[in-house]
């Protein structure tokens, strides 16, 4: 007799990261080798970065081969020279020899090796620095047994942690996604939110069986390990109605009227330009919240101002003339970036992050700056500052700007510079929003609420605290009250925004301009359509 | 010990860079003599077989190449890695 059928259904609980229902074949993808095996000889540790070194090569080798353009093989044929160059090595090697672990030994030594880059005068062989970063983590991901897997489409996926890199490659039709590691405000979570992929987190995928049948009902937090045929059937019924509920949303196109007739602006929240393929932009009313870390985070180097100039007015163009809003980099916090980003900040949360980052780290924000500057030529362009937390942090940023513009004019280049508003995700800015030169408000409610409560979104006990509060919507009520008076819009993007169910209690504060995920687009339209006007 | 010399001016515009190197490492790879590189006619030299010595030279563009080389086949590598270098690089050349 056949063991499976027998198996008895097994119940996991996590958290729910995005919602939906998946059913499907669970794929486990390779755990960590780090945590499998925590104290190897040196001789182990050797024998794991040959052989990461090799997989690497092998890699980058079935790359070249794919990628079919000049540029992108050239590249890739120096890192794979530099891997063959037992010299790049060697002093990883002589570490590991002297006690140290491989991934240590192999970051020391080229770590070694991208410093000396950056510290090049020639700006083209500081910009090798990145190749160098870019080999260091393939071969640090095929040490951590975390290498590229290919996901086939339709299953569910368990895995320690996934890159938003990864996650973007995979093909996520039907299917869902475990983790243990993430949170729901991760960036994968976001991405899973954005492209209506179910997903949870904090499950322990140590014990899921490759292959297994498995139900993923992300809506509330679980996930079904063999399940029985009753259940898969209620499941798959479940799945069905949601699906039709979702088509029914999608239905609500065109402007958003409330059921009195007022007009409501609703945007969408994007990360790239991948996202606004398949998207008309007849049917939205702008990009309320362009987060350009994504630019920064999902390839392992920093791309510079050109790269960020043609991605930046590209998005313009697809707006033809309506708002398109790009808030600068919005690192740290829970969302590092190497090489960028401080590490061993006590609460990166109440660290250096947002602008408190790029005001540290001029290089890198001017390159932004001149880049936005440039693309405000093409059309309705709006920039946004991330983590203000008083009013000389914006002025700074506009003084910046203006210096930028300067040099653009004096370069000869055509710029222009675009309306500077602010995001208001910190109290105390909320508190004196009229002390603020911004031309527009737009409201970080993810971080608002945690800053308000002091309780962060990420731990599920304090979830009764983490919520939207009359507090949090006294601040949002006294922004938009301040922005009316002061003739200035006030958007609120955070993911309140998406959330059907709270649309009327952010339409009585007076807000008029939304921006959400584009799967909350729909339902958040619904939501306005039913709204009969304040609560008395 | 006789070691062959032989000089050449990069002209590339961008210098020893990228793509370059993995030129002339492979280059100087097929074949056995000892193969060193450098940037003025007394050194220091790197190995001109391995690309992470060679780029760490981060020679700009219009600097002169120097190499010395000990080995059988040593002439024919130290004309083969000229050519490259004059030629800018150039498959087939």
């Amino acid at each position: 007799m056949d063991d499976r059928t027998h198996r008895k259904a097994h119940r996991i609980e996590g958290r729910s990261a995005a919602p939906g229902i998946a059913l499907g074949p669970l794929v486990r993808l390779a755990p960590a080798r780090h945590d499998a095996r925590p104290n190897r000889s040196p001789a182990e540790e050797r024998q794991a970065l040959v052989d990461a070194l090799a997989a690497s090569q092998a890699d980058l080798t079935l790359l070249a081969r794919e990628v079919g353009d000049a540029d992108a093989e050239a590249i890739l044929s120096f890192q794979i020279a530099l891997l063959e160059d037992d010299n790049l090595a060697a002093p990883g090697f002589a570490r590991i020899a002297g006690g140290e672990v491989a991934s240590r030994a192999w970051s020391a030594a080229i770590d070694a090796e991208i410093a000396s880059y950056d510290e090049a005068d020639d700006a083209y062989f500081r910009a090798r620095a990145s190749d160098l970063r870019d080999l260091r983590d393939r071969v640090l991901r095929h040490l951590a047994g975390e290498a590229d897997q290919i996901v086939p489409s339709g299953v569910i996926v368990a895995a320690e942690d996934m890159p938003p890199s990864m996650f973007l490659a995979t093909d996520w039709c039907n299917g869902g996604l475990v983790l243990r590691r993430g949170s729901p405000s991760s960036h994968v979570a976001i991405l899973a939110r954005s492209r209506g992929v179910p997903m949870i987190v904090g499950v322990d995928v140590d014990h899921l069986e490759n292959g297994s049948d498995a139900v993923l009902d992300a809506d509330a937090g679980l996930l079904i390990v063999d399940p029985d045929a009753a259940t898969r059937a209620t499941y798959c019924q479940r799945r069905a109605e949601q699906t039709a509920l979702r088509q029914a949303a999608a239905a609500f196109s065109g402007p958003a009227l409330t059921a009195s007739g007022e007009r409501v602006r609703v945007m969408i929240n994007v990360t790239g330009l991948a996202e606004l393929s398949g998207l008309d932009p007849a049917d939205v009313d702008g990009i309320g919240l362009m987060r350009t870390e994504f630019l920064f985070q999902g390839r392992d180097k920093l791309p510079g101002e050109e790269e960020q100039y043609q991605i930046y007015r590209r998005m313009v163009e697809w707006a033809a003339g309506k708002p398109v809003t790009i808030r600068t980099l919005d690192a740290g916090g829970d969302k590092p970036i190497a090489g960028l980003t401080q590490s061993g900040d006590l609460n990166p949360f109440l660290g250096v992050r947002g602008v408190r980052l790029s005001l540290r780290r001029l290089d890198v924000f001017r390159a932004q700056l001149r880049a936005l500057a440039r693309a405000a030529v093409a059309g309705n362009l709006k920039v946004m500052i991330p983590m203000v937390t008083v009013p000389e942090e914006l002025d700074r940023c506009r003084a910046l700007f203006e210096q930028t513009l300067e040099d653009l004019r004096r370069e000869g280049r055509e710029a222009q510079m675009p309306p500077l508003g602010m995001m208001v995700e910190v109290p105390a800015a909320a508190l004196t929003i009229e002390d603020f030169n911004a031309d527009f408000f737009s409201i970080g409610s993810n971080d608002l609420i945690q800053y308000v409560a002091a309780a962060s979104r990420d731990e599920p006990q304090l979830a009764d605290l983490a919520r939207p509060s009359r507090a949090v919507f006294g601040l949002i009520r006294h922004v938009v009250d301040h922005a009316d008076r002061s003739g200035r819009e006030t958007s609120l993007c955070g993911d309140l925004a998406g959330d059907p169910g709270q649309v009327a209690a952010l339409l009585d504060q007076g807000l008029r301009i939304f921006s959400v995920a584009s799967g909350a687009l729909g339902p958040v339209r619904a939501a306005i359509a039913r709204y009969t006007g304040a609560a008395a | 010990m006789n070691k062959l010399r032989a000089s050449v001016l990069m002209r590339h515009e961008v210098g020893l860079h990228a793509r370059p190197s993995v030129k002339l490492t492979k280059l100087a790879k097929a074949f056995e003599s000892h193969i060193d590189l450098g940037l003025s006619p007394d050194g220091p030299w790197v190995d001109a077989k391995s690309i992470v010595k060679v780029m760490a030279t981060k020679a700009p563009k219009d600097s002169t190449i120097y190499f010395r080389a000990e080995g059988t086949d040593a002439k024919a590598a130290l004309e083969a890695l000229v050519t490259l270098v004059d030629g800018d690089f150039q498959d087939g050349r």
